[in-house]
């Protein structure tokens, strides 16, 4: 889980504001609304509608693509919360103050509506968002705090290892103090009695701090920490080498993603159509793109031919294929198929290309790494219902108390992705 | 149980124990490394600044950001091409008269692997090593890259100008080609040879006018007949290689492993009787093997004749004196089988063809098992009709020459002599695709294209017709020479809109179930195939002409003992004729009898080889000198067991000097030694021959000896068909390890844990009375899984990297210690082929000693190799019982050191055959069979995007694809409706690793030491008489 972090690139000042955020609204309400049901029943029914609608964006104990939604009912009205599951955008519009503001803050992310949603299932939805697959409270805040590292896995979280080494500085300083005092009683002490030369000399002499400063014990301690300091910062840059996330190079045409897929709302698939046939999703070719720009031949009501819209026309006419810069490179040994995910799977793309919809100039949203890939091939759960390839494997797995993932049924295993 | 006693022996080194080969038996790596290639061994000062470089260089190289990768869609998407989504078109090889019906795998437009169509009655989906390979030549740098007038690079309309004119004014045109199938292709000619009066000659450099012309005596028709082995219960050969190299091969040997099937249901098979001077493949496989000198080969089939005219009452045919043993036995069961037998030979002596003849006519098998009523077209060479080309063109009679896609020049024993001459002609015109021996020598080359990127037709048999289509469109600016012909004959049509009038016009105009022609032609497209519905009407063919004339020939020209040294002329299987001899696929296959690579020799018998103190071990041999009529060639000797004394083998399609830069000098060029003194090409010298050894020694790159099991016995397990009917598990090596005071199989005690495979299971059955060690499988997988080619040299120093190899065993009742043992072990050993390969093993030794684990084992069965990880240690390989692991001494893509051998991982346009799903292993990692995961894996997607369970069958291994014989079962054995499920006998279908096996024929290589493996082996059953075993 501690891949988060960098997955969606929030910087941490951002959880800041979201724990204030929290806090304030936990002062209006201490506990879960009385009305969302506990029975199993509902919150089964309620996983079914998450994992169908929410899982995409929403996780239960972490920030995601939106919010982490336990204890909403804690922090919000119940009337609200279900006007905002059902449809966010009307109680956007309306002006509700809570709502802008969480909109604002989750960067003008619109969430679907769910208007087919009845009453009896966004209480079975609440149901499962409180009550349903409760993690150990100690791992759960362990996880979520382990930012930073790339796919890092368990220890101790940074943050209480800063904590842990502040309070050791903190009491070291105190006993230097403590022992400085005590040096200069003694010597006040000292001075006031009657003692021989030697004595004495040896009491008013002043530190050397010169021949501190050159002794071996300071030049090896200085060396060391240097060194270390080197090493990690030697290690952290290895660590990234080859990573390339946000890596969003300039294309030949300005194209948006943003127009496209986040205005015009244009289904990924339209234009990338090997996504649930093949390995690669498809680059579109020209003519995909003269389906539309052969009568779109400028932006926002303009005259003429757009500059870049001209670039297609030169493309198909010239019969020169357009050379985009390809953004996201795995490495030869990895084999990695979009049908897997996509149609077998039922990965939503923004899972792994992040909020593809909003991006102006398309980066790349994740770190592509092994730990990224191992991380969620552990966390999600097969989409087994429906498919009969799976029966045999549901069925074997029928006694385990967790979900079949895809860990358990050999996603871990070398030879899935590398030969 | 009975224990088997026999010997196994790869080599003749194995078999005396030589030191040297125990030194090196011992090793999975040889001891000398010379991975350091500075001379003197030592790293010097250069090489220290080298690294210092390199550190440098690595450092900043980190520092930097990963270069700008492009992703370049298409302009105009083809609706069929999607990027990743492999597209497969039926299509033909061929090559002369060399036929297979194949489907093309194509991937982002490129043709990367070929696999059998079995829609085909002809080839059944079977290939062999050269049909696998032909992809790779597709992409040959060799290849023209247009047309060239006297050496000159041109263009088309130059060209197509001056040839057409110079044809009309040159008198006396001649085309010379090998056999063409197509019939279109024949139109386009008839066109030209209307327009110039030219004359056809064919020729084929493997020729079968010898049952041509004895057809033609016999029966009054110049054809081959259609040989049915599938229907025949006895099998005799004289020396007709008919599951290696004999005219179609692949069917033979798809209709011979029918026969070849055994089970408890039919525990029948056919019994095989091969009389040869050469161990061939087919020799090798049969149940009698009797060496005879080849200048006794026609008194021995027209001994057989006499044998088989006693026993149904007809008067003998010459006179035979001759004691040949298992003749008679042959003779009395080919009576008791009669209509149910086949006999061919290898000869091209007409003579005895007539006598094959005669004898398939007493049996009765005229019309059963050899068919002249659907008579076969894959040779047409007229032998005489060349020879009297060959005489025109050097006495300057021939005014124009056009070489259609043959190579006489190297190919025809007469071929000095025309290379002479061709300049004689006032015009000569070749269509080779390559600047080969004969195309460097004429005016004007035409290429044509490559099969693969062109129209045609063929019609390989009575009523059976086959397309071919353009899988890609042409790599260069070469035009197919059926075109070229059109044209010169003033004929502006291009040739796809010739072939569909020819069809509209014969086929589609006489079938019915199809109304229009559009839809016709895509379905024989689809297809691949199509064949004429006729109305059977069975012509009785008889014949009985000139078996007298036929028979005294052969008492005057063969003898019954003989002095002199004979010399046997043959093909291997996977250079066959030299055609394809730039491939270095083809090259680096190692031979299944001799295992050599890279080269042709002298075969000669351990008899000789005592006589003349040679001692061959490891590939360490002389050099010799033949001599054939006045033409002397140097080459190395290798001793060959089941050569028949007195005879010596060389093969054929090396001593290429313009193959291109993988074959070029590889090898001696035998067609010259070819003797065509008596009217037809005869491979079989019988006078004349004299070889003088050398003093030169010379190694020749054999792999036989490398991956042995190091004495470890109960490899091959075998029974005869006697023992196996009265006990089906015959044979079989039940291992028992003593514990805890009583004997316990050895899957009783494990050091491991065991695993539990809860979807998949999958495994190998591979059946050793199927197998005949054609090695299709071996460069299918070489195709499939982008295995390197690693040269010569470094075959020498037993690098080879092929993932599946066919181990070849050698069986005696006894071990030699002596010369003379020696030689009675020798001289006529029983041979075992094993396919072997990564077995999979459930408690694989190799996983347990990776200290990266970077070999683990999947969920699914499969022992996985993971590249990425791997650090070269190499101790899985020295782990490993089955010697199956390869480890990656070089980097071999992109390596100039080995561009020249392994083309398809260094040239830009060798590259486009590398299959795209498969990682190009990088230097310092070990590699072997993954059971081609890639499609496993592709297999289990398609299913579950479809949303179904899989198919048994929907997905297969590359070697099993392949394997004409279908040796090679792939399945998953946790599917209970399997076929390989059902093969075992696996009963209690449970998702434990260890299966319970009840087919009493199924067994594990080394089955003692419990690693556990997921590849089964079938006892090898031999069809010999109880007492012979």
């Amino acid at each position: 889980m501690s891949f988060n972090r960098s997955l969606f690139n929030f910087p941490l000042k951002m959880g800041t504001m979201i724990m204030v955020f929290v806090f304030m609204l936990g002062s209006q309400a201490f506990a879960v609304d009385p009305e969302v049901p506990e029975d199993a029943e509902a919150i089964a029914a309620g996983k079914t509608i998450f994992n169908a609608n929410c899982r995409q964006c929403h996780k239960l104990d972490q920030n995601h693509t939106g919010p982490m939604l336990r204890g909403v009912t804690e922090r919000r009205e119940l009337d609200w919360a279900k006007q905002f599951i059902v449809n966010s955008q009307k109680l956007i519009q309306s002006g509700d103050a809570q709502a802008v503001a969480l909109f604002r803050e989750w960067n003008n992310t619109v969430m679907p509506s769910h208007e087919f949603l009845s009453d009896g299932d966004v209480l079975n939805l609440l149901a499962y968002v409180e009550y349903g697959d409760k993690v150990d409270p100690n791992a759960a805040a362990a996880a979520g705090e382990g930012g930073g590292q790339v796919g890092g896995g368990g220890g101790i979280p940074t943050e209480y290892l800063t904590l842990i080494l502040g309070v050791l500085v903190v009491i070291l300083l105190l006993i230097l103090v403590v022992l400085g005092l005590i040096i200069s009683v003694l010597t006040k002490y000292l001075k006031d009695q009657d003692l021989d030369e030697t004595d004495k000399e040896f009491i008013s002499q002043k530190t050397n701090y010169k021949a501190v400063l050159k002794s071996d014990a300071f030049i090896i301690i200085v060396t060391a920490i240097v060194i270390a300091l080197v090493a990690k910062t030697a290690i952290d840059g290895l660590y990234s080498v080859g990573i390339q996330q946000g890596y969003a190079p300039k294309q030949p045409i300005a194209y948006s993603h943003e127009l496209h897929a986040g205005q015009y709302e244009i289904p990924c698939q339209y234009c990338h159509t090997g996504v649930e046939i093949g390995k690669s999703a498809n680059i579109p070719s020209a003519n995909i793109c003269m389906n539309c720009h052969t009568h779109i031949q400028n932006v926002g009501g303009k005259e003429g031919i757009s500059p870049e819209i001209a670039k297609i026309y030169d493309a198909v006419d010239n019969n020169k294929p357009i050379e985009w810069v390809r953004i996201h490179n795995l490495p030869d040994l990895a084999y990695f198929n979009h049908s897997q995910h996509v149609k077998v799977g039922g990965i939503e793309c923004q899972t792994c290309h992040g909020p593809i919809e909003e991006m102006e100039v398309v980066y790349q949203h994740s770190t592509l790494t092994m730990g990224w890939c191992i991380d969620c091939h552990r966390q999600t759960e097969i989409a087994a219902v429906g498919n009969e390839y799976y029966d045999k494997l549901v069925q074997l797995h029928a006694d385990s108390k967790d979900a079949l993932r895809v860990k358990d049924i050999g996603g871990l295993e070398c030879a899935k992705c590398h030969y | 149980m009975k224990e088997n006693k026999k010997t196994y022996w790869k080599g003749l080194e194995q078999l005396t124990n030589d030191p040297e080969f125990i030194k090196n038996a011992d090793k999975e790596f040889p001891d000398y490394l010379p991975i350091n290639q500075n001379t003197d061994g030592s790293a010097s000062r250069r090489d220290f600044l080298k690294m210092m470089g390199f550190s440098i260089a690595a450092a900043s190289l980190a520092a930097c950001e990963a270069p700008i990768r492009k992703a370049i869609p298409y302009v105009n998407k083809p609706v069929d091409i999607n990027p990743s989504i492999p597209n497969y078109y039926a299509t033909t090889f061929a090559s002369g008269g060399d036929y297979a019906s194949i489907v093309v795998k194509t991937r982002e437009g490129r043709p990367i692997k070929i696999e059998g169509n079995t829609l085909s009655p002809i080839t059944k989906g079977g290939v062999n090593a050269i049909v696998e390979a032909s992809v790779l030549t597709l992409y040959d740098k060799q290849r023209l890259a247009g047309p060239y007038i006297n050496g000159e690079r041109t263009d088309w309309s130059t060209l197509d100008n001056e040839v057409s004119s110079k044809l009309r004014s040159a008198g006396n045109v001649k085309i010379v080609t090998n056999t063409i199938l197509s019939p279109s292709t024949e139109k386009a000619i008839t066109a030209l040879v209307e327009s110039t009066g030219a004359e056809v000659i064919t020729y084929d450099p493997i020729s079968q006018y010898g049952i041509l012309k004895a057809n033609e005596t016999f029966f009054g028709q110049s054809v081959l007949p259609t040989y049915h082995f599938d229907k025949a219960n006895v099998i005799v050969s004289f020396g007709a290689d008919f599951l290696g190299t004999w005219i179609s091969p692949i069917e033979f040997a798809k209709q011979y492993s029918q026969g070849r099937k055994i089970s408890k249901d039919r525990p029948e098979m056919s019994r095989h009787f091969q009389f040869e001077s050469n161990l061939s493949l087919t020799g090798a496989n049969a149940d009698y093997r009797t060496p005879i000198k080849a200048s006794q080969s026609g008194l021995a089939v027209l001994a057989l004749y006499n044998f088989v005219a006693r026993k149904a009452g007809a008067s003998a045919a010459g006179s035979t004196n001759i004691d040949i043993p298992h003749l008679e036995k042959a003779a009395n069961e080919l009576w008791a089988s009669r209509g149910k037998s086949i006999v061919v030979s290898g000869s091209n002596d007409p003579n005895v063809q007539v006598v094959i003849n005669a004898i398939n006519d007493l049996l009765g098998n005229t019309g059963q098992t050899i068919n002249l009523s659907k008579p076969s077209y894959f040779r047409k060479g007229d032998d005489a009709k060349m020879n009297q080309f060959v005489a025109d063109l050097s006495a300057g009679r021939v005014g124009g020459v056009i070489f259609y896609n043959c190579n006489p020049v190297y190919d025809h024993p007469k071929g000095e002599e025309i290379a002479a001459s061709i300049s004689k002609a006032k015009v000569s015109v070749s269509t080779n695709e390559t600047m080969n021996e004969t195309a460097s020598l004429v005016q004007f080359v035409a290429p044509d294209h490559h099969y693969l990127e062109s129209w045609n037709d063929f019609n390989p048999r009575k009523g059976e017709y086959s397309l071919s289509q353009p899988v890609i469109s042409k790599l260069f600016d070469t035009r197919q020479a059926q075109e070229s012909f059109l044209k010169w004959a003033g004929n502006e049509k291009g040739y796809y809109e010739f072939i569909q009038d020819g069809w509209k016009a014969e086929m589609f105009e006489n079938q019915t179930e199809i109304a229009g022609f559009q839809d016709f032609w895509d379905q024989a497209l689809y297809n691949g195939v199509y064949a004429v519905a006729e109305e059977v009407e069975e012509e009785s063919i008889s014949g009985g002409q000139g078996l007298s004339g036929a028979a005294s020939a052969i008492s005057n020209q063969y003898k019954a003992q003989s002095e002199g040294t004979e010399l046997v002329i043959y093909q291997k299987i996977g250079i066959g004729n030299g055609t394809f001899a730039n491939n270095p696929w083809l090259q680096e296959l190692s031979d299944p009898i001799t295992k050599a690579t890279w080269d042709n020799y002298l075969t000669v018998s351990q008899k000789w080889a005592s006589e003349n103190n040679l001692r061959m071990s490891e590939g360490s041999t002389k050099m010799a000198q033949i001599t054939v009529g006045g033409k002397t060639l140097t080459l190395p000797v290798l001793v060959q067991p089941g050569q028949a004394e007195g005879t010596v083998g060389l093969a054929l399609g090396y001593g290429r000097t313009k193959a291109g830069k993988v074959g070029n000098g590889v090898g001696v060029n035998a067609y010259s030694l070819l003797d065509i003194s008596k009217g037809f090409v005869n491979y079989d010298i019988t006078e004349g021959v004299s070889i003088e050894i050398t003093a030169d020694s010379y190694r020749i790159a054999q792999t036989q000896t490398h991956q042995t099991f190091m004495d470890r016995e109960y490899v091959i397990q075998e029974a005869t068909l006697p023992e196996y009917k009265e006990n089906p598990s015959a044979g079989r090596y039940h291992p028992e390890i003593y514990t805890d005071g009583k004997f316990v199989k050895p899957s009783k005690i494990s050091l491991w844990k065991g695993h539990h495979y809860s979807q998949h299971h999958w495994g190998l059955a591979i059946d050793m009375n199927s197998c005949i060690g054609c090695s299709a499988c071996s460069v299918a997988c070489q195709v499939e899984n982008n295995v390197a080619v690693v040269g010569k040299q470094e075959v020498l120093n037993r690098r080879e990297m092929a993932w599946i190899r066919i181990d070849r065993y050698y069986s005696s009742a006894e071990g030699a210690s002596s010369a003379k043992e020696l030689e009675i072990a020798a001289d006529n050993p029983q041979v075992t082929f094993q396919p072997m390969m990564c077995q999979h093993c459930n408690n694989a030794p190799c996983e347990t000693v990776c200290p990266v684990a970077a070999t683990t084992h999947s969920s699914e069965g499969l022992n996985q190799m993971t590249y990425n990880r791997c650090i070269g240690t190499r101790y899985c390989a020295n782990n490993c019982p089955y010697k199956v692991r390869r480890f990656n001494w070089f980097k071999y893509h992109d390596n100039k050191d080995f561009s020249a051998v392994n083309v398809a991982q260094n040239d830009d346009l060798g590259k486009m055959v590398l299959n795209p799903d498969v990682t190009v292993r990088a230097r310092g990692v070990i590699e072997k069979c993954s059971m081609c995961v890639q499609r496993i894996q592709a297999g289990k997607l398609t299913a579950k995007r479809e949303r179904r369970k899989i198919k048994d069958g929907e997905i297969n291994v590359a070697c099993a694809v392949a394997c004409p014989t279908d040796a090679i079962v792939f399945g998953d054995m946790n599917d209970p409706d399997s076929k390989i499920t059902n093969m075992l006998k696996i009963e209690e279908n449970t998702t434990s690793a260890t299966k319970e096996v009840n087919e009493e024929r199924a067994y594990h290589v080394i089955e003692y030491l419990n690693v556990s493996p997921n590849v089964w082996y079938f006892t090898k059953i031999r069809n010999k008489d109880k007492s012979e075993a």
